[in-house]
């Protein structure tokens, strides 16, 4: 007992002297002086490099403004109706994908390819079906985060221990019994790791159309304060929101059991 | 099981998906002449069609393309160069790459591309804009995965190399660098298709530069027969830089 209380403490005390955290605090602080030697050197043009002390001014307006936070609700409704829309339709689509060979090769390609391709210059067509408002841009993140999850939950079905099938098929289930007592906890990691890699495409998809025409949400103040020329401001939203979708990443890594970041 | 018989027959999938395809743009073809579909908010798909030629012509279609292209081209050496030598810098030493890899990855899950305003007050409404936007985007992964490509050399390799006497750099370029290059063109991939996807959503939101502006032109000018055929273009260029990645990819890949 002794000796796991001493490692323990060990494993406490040590992260804060370790070589690793000591050269983080030096890259940190390297970066932080170099900024604001540019800021205040005057070598660009004023306030596209704005000193550390307006950048954390803009920080504490931000995040003390009702009006950011109602903005940010527009935005995370629209991002939270793309992400179910684009779930549920990915995981049927991926489930009947992944359960059946023939469709999987019928089908599948067309995803796999369509998959990476910009979904931004679909835009103008989602505008067409469903006008300027917010469904424009969930349609975006929907059509964004489709993909990855369906092909995710395809891909994962496939890797389903056979063992457990067989279990299901010799207990007579019924094709829906298969899906919801077999097939989704056997494939609980891809699926969370599938709406982990969605959810990072629809909050750029509903961002990116946000920027591009509205009049609510996070990406309308960014262009707000790009057409306003209030660079702490944008700033300050820049790094709120990378905090916020890192954060929401690890998250839902966190709470599907995978790394808190999983590498590529 | 009859369909996974029906599976195994060679093409029949593949025909199948097709003749998918095909049946659907032929129902919207006639769900649209029949005035199911609003012809105003859905063109015919013969009028995409036929709209490919004007676009082709009237619109500088292959300009535009070989300026995406160069955008494209020039983000690919900068991530390449750049991020293939910070991979190597982190692998070399150990401690900063420690330090910074967690931060790399959370740079990759990250979406970079909403800097584009930013980079935009930087660097101006230019190419220069969207070219540093792609590189930002498709750098991380070239760099993770040049560092994971290096830390895989087999131990045997590294030996061999060691028992030859080989110095620092010649161990890199001899031993190292070859047996990762497979990895990190796995990194490249990924690198290469964030850089595609930016170069054209930048140059869409900014309406400045190739095919990205032009799908932006075409539907401001309400021209939607062109939108949609842009937009198909625009699909099926990824498609093909995306099948040529891959087919490379495979080819480096070692036979195990």
């Amino acid at each position: 007992m002794a000796e796991t209380g001493r490692l323990r403490q060990a494993a406490i005390t040590s992260p804060l002297l370790s070589p690793v955290t000591l050269v983080r605090l030096a890259i940190i602080a390297g970066v932080l002086v170099l900024w604001e030697t540019i800021a205040a050197s005057g070598w660009l043009y004023r306030d596209v490099v704005p000193s550390l002390l307006a950048i954390g001014r803009a920080i504490i307006a931000l995040l003390s403004s009702p009006e950011y936070y109602w903005h940010l609700g527009v935005t995370a409704g629209e991002i939270g109706a793309a992400l179910t829309i684009g779930g549920l339709s990915g995981l049927l689509v991926g489930l009947v994908l992944g359960g059946s060979r023939f469709m999987g090769k019928a089908f599948e390609p067309y995803l796999y390819y369509l998959g990476p391709t910009p979904k931004i210059i679909f835009f103008p067509i989602m505008i067409m079906w469903f006008g300027v408002g917010p469904a424009s841009k969930v349609a975006l993140g929907t059509m964004s985060c489709f993909f990855p999850i369906a092909l995710s939950v395809a891909a994962g079905m496939r890797q389903i221990d056979p063992v457990l099938i067989r279990v299901g098929r010799s207990f007579r289930l019924k094709q829906w019994q298969m899906a919801w007592k077999i097939y989704l906890p056997a494939m609980r990691h891809p699926i969370i790791n599938g709406v982990r890699l969605g959810l990072g495409v629809a909050l750029i998809g509903t961002l990116l159309a946000e920027t591009k025409l509205s009049n609510r949400g996070i990406g309308f103040l960014i262009i707000q304060a790009y057409s306003l020329f209030d660079m702490p401001r944008m700033y300050a939203m820049l790094i709120v929101l990378f905090i916020l979708s890192i954060g929401a990443n690890a998250l839902i890594g966190r709470l599907g059991g995978l790394d808190s970041i999983k590498r590529l | 099981m009859n369909r996974s018989a029906l599976a195994r027959i060679p093409g029949l999938p593949a025909l199948f998906g097709f003749g998918c395809l095909v049946v659907s743009i032929l129902a919207f073809e006639i769900l649209i002449r029949a005035g199911v579909i609003n012809r105003f908010i859905v063109p015919m798909p013969s009028q995409i069609a036929a709209s490919f030629e004007r676009v082709i012509i009237e619109e500088h279609l292959l300009e535009r393309f070989v300026l995406t292209f160069k955008e494209c081209f020039y983000a690919a050496i900068l991530i390449t160069l750049v991020g293939v030598s910070l991979g190597a810098l982190l692998h070399r030493v150990d401690l900063l790459r420690r330090a910074t890899e967690t931060w790399v990855a959370a740079a990759a899950s990250a979406p970079t591309v909403l800097m584009y305003p930013l980079f935009l007050v930087i660097f101006g409404r230019s190419s220069t804009t969207i070219i540093m936007m792609a590189f930002v985007a498709g750098l991380p992964p070239v760099i993770l995965k040049t560092i994971e490509g290096l830390s895989g050399t087999r131990r045997v390799l590294i030996n061999v190399g060691r028992s030859f006497n080989l110095t620092q750099s010649q161990m890199f370029w001899k031993i190292l660098f070859p047996a990762a290059m497979p990895t990190i063109f796995v990194g490249l991939k990924l690198g290469l298709i964030f850089t595609l996807i930016n170069v054209v959503g930048v140059e869409f939101l900014i309406n400045f530069g190739g095919l990205g502006q032009l799908i932006n032109d075409l539907a401001e000018r309400y021209d939607l027969p062109g939108t949609y055929a842009a937009i198909c273009f625009v699909i099926l260029v990824s498609v093909v830089f995306f099948v040529v990645i891959e087919r490379i990819e495979r080819w480096l890949r070692p036979a195990d």
